[in-house]
């Protein structure tokens, strides 16, 4: 569209006008057909054959051959070519002509833009402008000015479609208010950071005034704000120096200030006019005053170093007083008081702020009282209030207990005496979820025992205890055995515990290492959730066998009792660890390579063979075995190597390379039972350690299981790694006689016992048992120690410098179904508080009639029976559980455990089919009791030759010995030595 | 068929030096036969490997591409590779026509002492100074090993192959029998460092020569000792032993510099010969060949 700015304004003309004819021109007369010729670029005439049909350019020089003439030529295959060979583009397909000048694809160097000298933007200008002043060279756009493409950006074209005009702001345009009201609020509102106000707007103002009501106006155009980085090392509000200050030589007198940005440059630089006095133009020192030069100015103009800042910051006071020493008035004045230096520095996009900020007072800390002690007493203290669950007898017992522990101040009251429970509900907080004390975890029996323990520790605070309950539990306590729930109550219970437990909350998962029987045991468990009162056999897996099932049965019933959802409700106090760290174990090679020493003795001998040569099971890799054309001999192993078990990092038996039994024992064994106990010994081992325990540990090695059997041989059922047996001694000075005594009355209880049963009592090795304590009920510290992890006794035992005399004094507490009397009680009164021989019993377990020889341990400590409670599981689920116990199983598994062991010993007679071997471990043995009498010091040497002596004898015939004899021997050396 | 077999020479002892090859190459730290006994390889502390004729006593090739002292090699069944290790950690698989490395194996953490084709070329076993035996595979471009023997407590001195069979001994006093058609481990203590194993021609014993000065014929199925071989001086230096190519003696290195040579059955005083300085010893059916490589002092 084109508006004719002519006089007349009646038409409206639509297009390009044509040019005007002139007058004296000639009519051009039209071109001959037969001139109109078309020649190429070498002057040969083209021959036009028709629009469609080729053009001038049809065919090979007006013909239909080709270059090569009329014969095709020899097809040359582009197989081989196949890479290199490039998409076809259409300009492969053009000719010459299309990239001519008038082609359809000139080949020419064109402008891409078009460039035209537009109208200027004024806007753009502006913040090109500032832009200079912040550039490194000053004044650096200007050749970006001088080819400015006239093409706008899409975003500018797209403006202008909707109406936008250059010269406008952007947004919706607006009514104008009146200025003063704008001013008002502007003067309230500046707190953060204001553009600074555009000369422009000044202009404006005055058609303000006379602005209709009705009509809306477009938004003002903004400068827009520089927001380029900053490149060099000055520091913030840097301008340069200004080259039309400098150099000019304007203002001789005037003080250039570098960080000054609202410069008489930068005013101008914004379109105001009143400033500029002088016209612009080449003019200096050089040039000389021009005609058009109106004032006649110092042409030699010299600067002077005056003029700049030599220091940073504004000027100081005059009188040379200041600094942090300063007389008050300096440093307050600079404070309070804003100096017009220092408003003349506002920085860029800055204004100042209208009201000073609320100063923050600063409150002086509360003085102390004169005594303070900043340290915090806790005081236990017991909610007998919350415990829900709890006897009345026993929350009274735990107030008592309360004032037992901690001196209470009769005039502290108040707030003190709170508890955070009560404080709690003042606040009118939320109960924490989970149980709220330790008390609710227990169970009813062992919060009566307990409180039964408590009342017999301080009687005179002890209050009556008449619930026939209570009475029961002391019973209880007498016996030492907690009142066994039969399998079905103790399904029933976990029925109860479970139903309709939320199935979200993590449970524990203790058969984690054997993914299908977690599998199975998180079926039972939903089921126990949806209340399925059979839920147990429904989750088991039909096709183990029945003993399988059984055993399955127990574990996944004693799991849930322990992981129920009220210990799970403990657990949503805590938050669970993200990554499971399973670094308490190591990989060990399975088979760890026998003794040394035996061996080094052996080649002395020069007995190579049996001695000297070991065997293990090795995996080759399946392409080792593949590149060395034989077949797989572990056909689906996933090992490589020696194969590997995982063992407890800190096990001292990592350390002690002793050996455990590597052949599985006879087949209808089960499988469960090659995770052995390290008690289940082998009865060399046993021996060996029976002579001192100390040097047991150290004499482990040695003491290892001939490993030279051969894998045909028949593997001896049950070898365990060594007997360890924990003892504590809390004196190191004891008296020997003392324990020598204990230990009599404990030998006098066993004999009962043992007259008892007869043939129903476990071929107790004395050596791998049952260290039953003696006076637990004072120390239950020990007692809880004693519930530890069987490899912290074992590493223990190393540490415990073992008289001979206390393994004697050993009880076998064994528990049987008959014996209702165990023997810890008893003793406990004659050795006195000092002596603490915590010790564990070891009761063998086993579920079936098949020789499952392992022994396991467990303690016969009548006030933790709740750990007593599963002594069998440490086998199977590892430390974590406390033991099992119904005392039913165990009688069953000591009898079915001595047969077992009969036979395994007979069985054991047989394999050893080397004489020279068996001659061999004798020597061994001997060696080691001249070893032990070296060490063994200060024992007496009576007791050494004696105990050496029994053991010589053992070893002699140690398959034949029953184990009563062994029991009477030792009584009799018991014996001896207390007289 | 009718005829008795002519009966069997007794064996004689090497009567003559065949031929001495001046491998100027410094001490030479192994010399092996190739599979047919018709070729040497010499390896050298120059860092160099050299294949020699044995018949003209020529050179042939050079091997190098070793980063230090050349310590043991093999020849593969078709003479077509070499295998070789050296201290500088790695092993080289060389292509025995062109003197290029087809392979440089690297993995070990020390220098390694020995190197062994499988009986195809198709594996290679390499004992080192880390106590671990590597099996390298030739047929896939893996630079990994197979397989890491792992088990030794020290380092590996010595390495055999036979089949399906791997004898390795080392320097904790044991020779391991690693049986891969049956997955086992048979492990045999000296308890002397073992300097050289390998297997009886009929490969039913094992012989193993420790610093203890004692060369030990050792049952192989069952460990038991068949024989000692006592006499010679073996405290310090890895020493090569072998049985001869018909079993009938055994032959053992000396550090007096001789070697000596004991009848298998009757062990009594050992025969010796003396072999200039030598350090290193291998049999070929056939006929008995010595091989002495010529050692400097402190090698």
């Amino acid at each position: 569209m084109a508006r004719d700015d002519d006089g007349d304004e009646d038409f409206v003309t639509f297009g390009t006008a044509l040019e005007p004819l002139e007058d004296d021109e000639p009519l051009r007369k039209p071109i001959p057909l037969h001139e109109q010729t078309v020649k190429d670029e070498k002057g040969r005439y083209q021959r036009f054959h028709g629009a469609f049909t080729g053009g001038f350019s049809a065919g090979y020089f007006n013909t239909v051959g080709s270059k090569e003439g009329w014969t095709p030529s020899t097809f040359v295959s582009s197989r081989q070519q196949k890479a290199d060979k490039h998409h076809a583009r259409p300009e492969d397909f053009m000719d010459e002509e299309d990239f001519g000048e008038h082609g359809i694809a000139p080949r020419q160097i064109t402008t891409s833009l078009e460039f035209s000298s537009s109208r200027r933007d004024e806007a753009a200008e502006r913040a090109k402008a500032v832009g200079a002043q912040a550039a490194l060279i000053p004044g650096d756009t200007l050749l970006e000015e001088l080819i400015s493409p006239a093409k706008s950006s899409i975003g500018v074209e797209l403006l202008r479609r909707m109406g936008w005009r250059e010269g406008q702001g952007v947004g919706p345009r607006v009514k104008r208010k009146p200025r003063r009201q704008q001013q008002a609020e502007g003067g309230t509102k500046a707190y953060g950071c204001m553009l600074p106000p555009a000369g422009s707007e000044d202009s404006e103002d005055e058609y303000e005034e006379f602005a209709p009501d009705n009509v809306t106006f477009a938004p003002k155009d903004v400068t827009p704000v520089d927001f380029s980085p900053r490149l060099g090392v000055q520091g913030l509000g840097y301008r340069g120096l200004d080259p039309g200050l400098a150099l000019l030589g304007r203002g001789a007198d005037e003080h250039i200030d570098l960080f000054r940005p609202q410069s008489e440059s930068r005013s101008r630089l914004f379109g105001d006019a009143r400033s500029s006095v002088r016209r612009g133009g080449v003019a200096g020192q050089a040039f000389g005053v021009g005609a058009l030069e109106d004032d006649d100015e110092d042409v030699y103009h010299r600067d002077s170093m005056s003029r700049y800042d030599t220091v940073l910051g504004g000027e100081e006071p005059g009188d040379g007083l200041f600094g942090w020493t300063a007389p008050q008035q300096y440093t307050k004045k600079k404070d309070k008081s804003k100096d017009a230096s220092y408003l003349g520095k506002i920085l860029e996009g800055f204004t100042l702020a209208q009201n000073p900020p609320e100063e923050k007072v600063i409150f002086p800390p509360p003085a102390l009282p004169s005594n303070y002690r900043p340290v915090h007493r806790f005081r236990p203290q017991v909610d007998v209030s919350r415990l829900s669950g709890v006897s009345p007898a026993l929350a009274q017992a735990l107030k008592t207990s309360r004032g037992h522990m901690i001196k209470e101040d009769p005039q502290q009251e108040g707030r003190h005496q709170l508890d955070s429970g009560q404080r709690r509900t003042m606040l009118g907080e939320d109960a924490l979820k989970g149980p709220s004390s330790v008390m609710d975890l227990l169970r009813p029996e062992d919060r009566q025992r307990l409180l039964n323990l408590r009342n017999s520790t301080n009687p005179t605070t002890c209050t009556p205890v008449s619930t026939d309950k209570s009475q029961v539990a002391k019973q209880d306590l007498l016996v030492g055995v907690a009142p066994p729930p039969s399998g079905l109550q103790q399904q029933q219970k976990v029925l109860a515990a479970w139903r309709g437990s939320n199935a979200s909350t993590q449970t524990f998962k203790p058969f984690e290492k054997t993914p299908s029987k977690q599998a199975r045991y998180d079926l039972y468990l939903d089921r126990l959730r949806q209340g399925d009162t059979d839920a147990l056999e429904q989750s088991l897996d039909q096709t183990m066998t029945e003993w399988e099932r059984s055993r399955e049965r127990e574990e996944f019933v004693r799991a849930s009792v322990l992981y129920r959802p009220s210990s799970s409700s403990l657990s949503s106090r805590f938050t669970s660890a993200k990554h499971k760290e399973d670094e308490d174990s190591v990989e060990v090679n399975r088979d760890e390579e026998g003794d040394v020493d035996d061996k080094q003795n052996a080649v002395k001998m020069k007995m190579f063979g049996k001695l000297t040569r070991e065997t293990f099971e090795w995996h080759p890799d399946k392409l080792l075995c593949k590149r060395f054309n034989v077949p797989d001999p572990h056909p689906g192993s996933g090992v490589v190597g020696l194969p590997k078990v995982k063992r407890d990092k800190f096990s001292v038996f990592n350390f002690l390379s002793v050996m455990e039994s590597r052949e599985m024992a006879a087949p209808p064994k089960p499988p469960e039972s090659g995770k052995k106990s390290r008690w289940d010994v082998s009865q060399q081992e046993t021996k060996g350690t029976s002579e001192d325990p100390q040097s047991a540990a150290q004499t482990q090695p040695e003491t290892k299981s001939d490993h030279s059997s051969d894998p045909g041989l028949p593997a001896s059922s049950s070898r365990g790694t060594s007997a360890a047996s924990r003892t504590q001694e809390k004196l190191a000075d004891l008296q020997s006689s003392e324990k020598k005594t204990a230990g009599d009355e404990e030998e006098q209880q066993e004999e009962d016992e043992e007259q008892e049963e007869e043939e129903s009592r476990p071929s107790m090795d004395l050596f791998k048992a049952i260290f039953a304590s003696s006076s637990d009920e004072k120390s239950s510290s020990s007692s809880e120690e004693s519930n530890d992890e069987e490899d912290r006794k074992d590493k223990e035992e190393g540490k415990t410098d073992l008289q001979p005399a206390n393994l004697f004094t050993i009880t076998t507490s064994s528990v049987t179904t008959s014996s209702v009397t165990t023997s810890s009680v008893t003793t406990s009164s004659v050795t006195a508080s000092s002596v603490t021989t915590s010790s564990v019993t070891t009761s063998s377990v086993t579920t079936s009639s098949v020789t499952t020889s392992s022994a396991i341990t467990s303690n016969s400590h009548t006030g933790a029976a709740s750990y007593q409670k599963s002594a069998q599981e440490e086998l199977e689920f590892g430390p974590k559980l406390p033991p099992p116990s119904t005392p039913a199983d165990r009688g069953g598994a000591a009898q079915i455990c001595s047969q077992s062991r009969e036979e395994f010993s007979r069985k054991k007679e047989k394999k050893h089919k080397s004489r020279k071997q068996n001659k061999h471990k004798k020597d061994k043995k001997k060696k080691k009791c001249k070893k032990h009498k070296h060490k063994q010091e200060k024992k007496s040497k009576k007791d050494e030759s004696d105990s050496s002596e029994d053991m010589d004898k053992d070893d002699d015939d140690d398959d034949q010995v029953s184990t009563a004899e062994l029991l009477k021997r030792l009584k009799n050396i018991q014996s001896h030595r207390t007289r | 068929m009718a005829f008795p077999q002519p009966k069997p020479q007794a064996p004689q002892l090497p009567q003559h030096l065949l031929r001495t090859i001046d491998c100027q190459q410094g001490a030479v730290r192994a010399v092996r036969f190739n599979a047919d006994g018709n070729y040497v390889l010499s390896c050298g502390s120059d860092k160099s490997l050299k294949l020699w004729s044995v018949s003209q006593g020529t050179f042939l090739k050079t091997y190098s591409g070793h980063g230090y002292e050349v310590l043991d090699a093999d020849g593969s069944y078709d003479n077509s590779q070499i295998c070789s290790c050296s201290s500088d950690k790695s092993v080289i698989l060389w292509d025995v026509a062109t003197g290029q490395v087809t392979r440089k194996l690297r993995g070990h953490a020390g220098k390694v002492n020995c190197v062994q084709f499988n009986e195809e070329a198709t594996v290679i076993l390499s004992g080192s100074i880390d106590g671990t035996v590597r099996c390298w595979d030739t047929r896939s471009r893996r630079f990994e090993p197979i397989q890491v023997l792992d088990e030794a407590r020290d380092s590996i001195s010595s390495l055999k192959v036979a089949q399906h069979e791997l004898l390795t001994g080392s320097v904790d006093g044991r020779v391991r029998r690693y049986d891969l058609r049956m997955g086992q481990l048979h492990v045999d203590f000296v308890n002397s460092p073992i300097t050289c194993v390998c297997f009886s021609q009929d490969g039913q014993c094992t012989l193993s020569s420790s610093l203890d000065s004692t060369v030990r014929l050792l049952d192989k199925s069952t460990g038991e000792m068949l024989g000692e071989f006592t006499g010679h001086k073996m405290k310090g230096y890895k020493l090569d032993c072998c049985l001869s190519s018909k079993d009938t003696h055994v032959l053992s290195c000396s550090e007096d510099g001789f070697v000596y040579c004991w009848d298998l059955v009757e062990v009594c005083s050992p025969l010796c010969f003396k072999v200039l300085n030598t350090r290193l010893i291998n049999t070929f059916p056939g006929e008995i060949q010595l091989c002495g490589g010529v050692a400097n002092a402190n090698s």
